[in-house]
């Protein structure tokens, strides 16, 4: 009896719910987070309602993609969602769902507060359609400052100054890289960031997307060039710890623990942010930041800057309403993003935010490579479709690291490339 | 008395495993075909074009000769090993013990026993501590360390051996439990006749067995067709390594293709039914 009166009870509650929706004063939202992001963003969106007395309804799924695309279909698309990605992104404008926010975004928080690469990372077709709320990056070079002093090696800020490091490394007896690319199923991605992030650097951000896109073949020069830099290091076994055969068969997580055998085995160890946690489950007792620290992997060609890989949450707008411009506006603003980069040790977008919320000095300076960052990209292989971004590509740089003849390689995937776009 | 049965009594009897084996096999059957005519996303028709990449794509051409590799190696190792234990173990006194050896890696899930062996395999470079046992007893010979699972073709033959850990004690059972149905009488009177060891197993050994050879060549036949979960955990396919039933998988759950995914399910559906054929035959003239 009670059971049912429960039962009654939700359901009403989920109409009163689904009726509010529609009513003034109310935000909805979807996305993907639960546990304790959704936490997190729960404080966020209390802030929110503190401030404007504007609800905010949070619809979390696992199953994004799919679920936010038929609300699309159907019409009754959510006032505000989180993302997928770029990809999504552009197919969502094509559809013509997602608001211009131009018109939605203060002029501030536009001009100041947000720095181009999130602008244009959001931009497609003249129109400013993604909000980059927070950034995980991936360019990062990790070594042991203690070990690096010892032996007078500078960090070095440009690709020139890296091939000259590593070879005053090789003469020192030193081995420069540790790298593993074995992730059972999922072997390879190692070497895709690494070719993304030198592709970024060699190519720029134009071509980077043009290859993500497929409007350039696999065969291209340029790509061809961003895997021959990968191939200097990971084929020769003066550049790298144990050589092909030590790259191809050492898990990616244990890899990094070349650095820290005494003396090291390794010097550098390019690898995204959560490669800490790999770390400590190995040696407990390395303190993160102090014994091993990282460096922002360095620039190659000047006009291209310095770029950053990543992932990061976006959120977009689809209906045009005050409460969710009133939204958007609070969640590109330092107030939300520094609860969010606090609970999270996620890194905000504003420039605003007071350094001190991020949880370590470690966050701290990830934001701080992140602002000084000229362009920011996505993951390119996981824009691009299963069989090339978590097939082809993974195996053929497995192949090439195998000794495989490089034009051989490129042709495979983009054999591949052709028949999945 | 015999009850006279008719009518609707055998459909009773028969009606409820038929109405099964039409929703649980042969609807899913069905079902494949059709979508093996058509796109990835099952939405147009396009001919043979999957089957097209079926047989000619050069990745379905090495998992094609791995198979075959697999096929020829694999049978007749566990089949020959088995009958070879089924024998010698035959003749000792500790047998049940070392049966029990031989049959305990059945105990263990396939993906365990790959999880297992790559570790027996795996790679360190020289002047790093060996975890793995394949290359430390290299290197007590004085060689170097070698990466088992990154060179073709030592790597689907180093994979080949996980199947034959995990499978010769099956076929050792079988083949020792017919073995000793073999009637005392036959081997005694061939040999007042005076026929060696090796007549005795051409001539009476063999024949006696064929029946459970048969079975035990079908089982593993198909067995070897369908193998996917030691490649899946130890190469995933990769530096050669691939076979149907991966590519399979990874056409279908990786990269969402089910028209291609759909094509490679029917041909090795295909391949298995004179093996499956056998089998039953088999079967039916044993009962």
């Amino acid at each position: 009896m009670k059971r049912s009166v429960f039962v009654v009870f939700s359901v009403l509650l989920v109409l009163a719910l689904s009726l509010g929706a529609s009513a003034q004063g109310v935000v909805t939202m979807m996305g993907v987070w639960g546990g304790q992001e959704l936490e997190a963003f729960e404080e966020v969106m209390d802030a929110f309602t503190a401030k404007t007395g504007i609800k905010v309804q949070f619809e979390g799924t696992r199953d994004l993609p799919t679920l936010l695309q038929t609300r699309i279909a159907a019409g009754n698309p959510p006032d505000v969602a989180a993302l997928p990605g770029p990809g999504a992104m552009k197919e969502y404008v094509e559809q013509g769902a997602l608001v211009d926010l131009n018109g939605v975004f203060d002029a501030k928080i536009l001009n100041e507060d947000i720095n181009d690469a999130w602008i244009e990372l959001g931009t497609y077709k003249d129109g400013l359609y993604a909000l980059m709320f927070a950034a995980d990056i991936k360019s990062l070079v990790w070594y042991r400052p203690a070990e690096f002093a010892a032996r007078g090696y500078e960090i070095p800020t440009t690709w020139a100054e890296m091939e000259a490091l590593m070879d005053k490394m090789v003469a020192n007896g030193d081995t420069p890289w540790a790298i593993g690319l074995e992730s059972g199923a999922a072997s390879g991605w190692v070497a895709t960031d690494w070719i993304e992030d030198i592709m970024l650097r060699t190519a720029g951000p134009d071509v980077y997307d043009q290859w993500v896109d497929h409007e350039i073949p696999w065969t291209d020069p340029r790509v061809q060039e961003a895997f021959e830099i990968f191939g200097k290091i990971a084929r020769n076994s003066d550049y790298v710890y144990g050589g092909p055969v030590t790259v191809l068969s050492t898990n990616f997580g244990d890899s990094v623990a070349e650095l820290l055998t005494d003396p090291p085995r390794a010097m550098m160890h390019r690898q995204a942010s959560f490669v800490t946690s790999f770390i400590l489950d190995a040696n407990p007792d390395v303190v993160i930041g102090e014994d091993v620290a990282f460096f922002g992997f360095p620039m190659i060609k000047p006009e291209h800057g310095n770029p950053m890989l990543g992932a990061g949450d976006m959120i977009g707008q689809f209906n045009d309403t005050p409460e969710a411009a009133a939204f958007m506006n609070f969640l590109a603003s330092a107030e939300a993003q520094e609860i969010w980069a606090n609970r999270l040790g996620k890194l905000g977008t504003n420039n605003k935010i007071n350094p001190a919320v991020y949880p370590d000095d470690l966050t701290r300076d990830m934001a701080r490579l992140l602002n000084e960052a000229d362009v920011f990209r996505f993951d390119g292989s996981d824009s691009m479709p299963a069989a090339v971004g978590a097939g082809a590509f993974w195996e053929g740089t497995l192949m090439y690291v195998g000794g495989d003849d490089l034009a051989d390689v490129l042709e495979f995937i983009e054999n591949v490339a052709v028949d999945s776009y | 008395m015999r009850r006279k049965t008719g009518g609707l009594t055998p459909l009773l009897y028969v009606g409820p495993a038929v109405f099964f084996l039409l929703i649980y096999q042969v609807y899913p059957a069905l079902q494949t075909i059709y979508l093996s005519f058509l796109d990835r996303r099952s939405e147009t028709f396009v001919g043979l074009t999957n089957y097209k990449y079926v047989f000619t794509s050069p990745v379905m051409q090495t998992a094609f000769k791995n198979n075959l590799l697999w096929l020829i190696f694999f049978t007749a190792g566990t089949v020959g090993l088995g009958l070879l234990f089924a024998i010698l173990v035959d003749r000792v006194r500790y047998e049940s013990f070392a049966k029990s050896i031989i049959f305990m890696p059945m105990a263990i899930s396939f993906v365990g026993a790959g999880v297992v062996w790559k570790f027996m395999y795996t790679y360190k470079p020289q002047g790093s501590e060996q975890i793995g046992l394949l290359n430390q007893i290299l290197i007590i010979f004085g060689f170097e360390p070698k990466g088992w699972l990154l060179e073709s073709p030592i790597n689907t033959f180093a994979l080949i051996i996980v199947g034959l850990w995990i499978w010769t004690g099956y076929c050792m059972v079988i083949l020792s439990a017919a073995y000793k149905g073999i009637p005392k009488e036959l081997v005694e009177a061939a040999a007042v006749d005076g026929a060696n060891e090796l007549q005795v197993f051409r001539h009476i050994t063999l024949p006696e067995l064929r029946p459970a050879l048969t079975m035990v060549i079908t089982t593993m036949l198909v067995n070897v067709l369908k193998i996917f979960d030691i490649i899946y955990v130890m190469t995933n396919g990769n530096f050669g390594t691939e076979v149907i039933a991966n590519r399979m998988f990874k056409e279908m759950f990786q990269f969402a293709n089910t028209g291609r995914a759909s094509a490679i399910a029917v041909v090795l559906f295909l391949m298995i039914i004179p093996i499956m054929y056998a089998n039953i035959r088999q079967k039916l003239r044993e009962g």
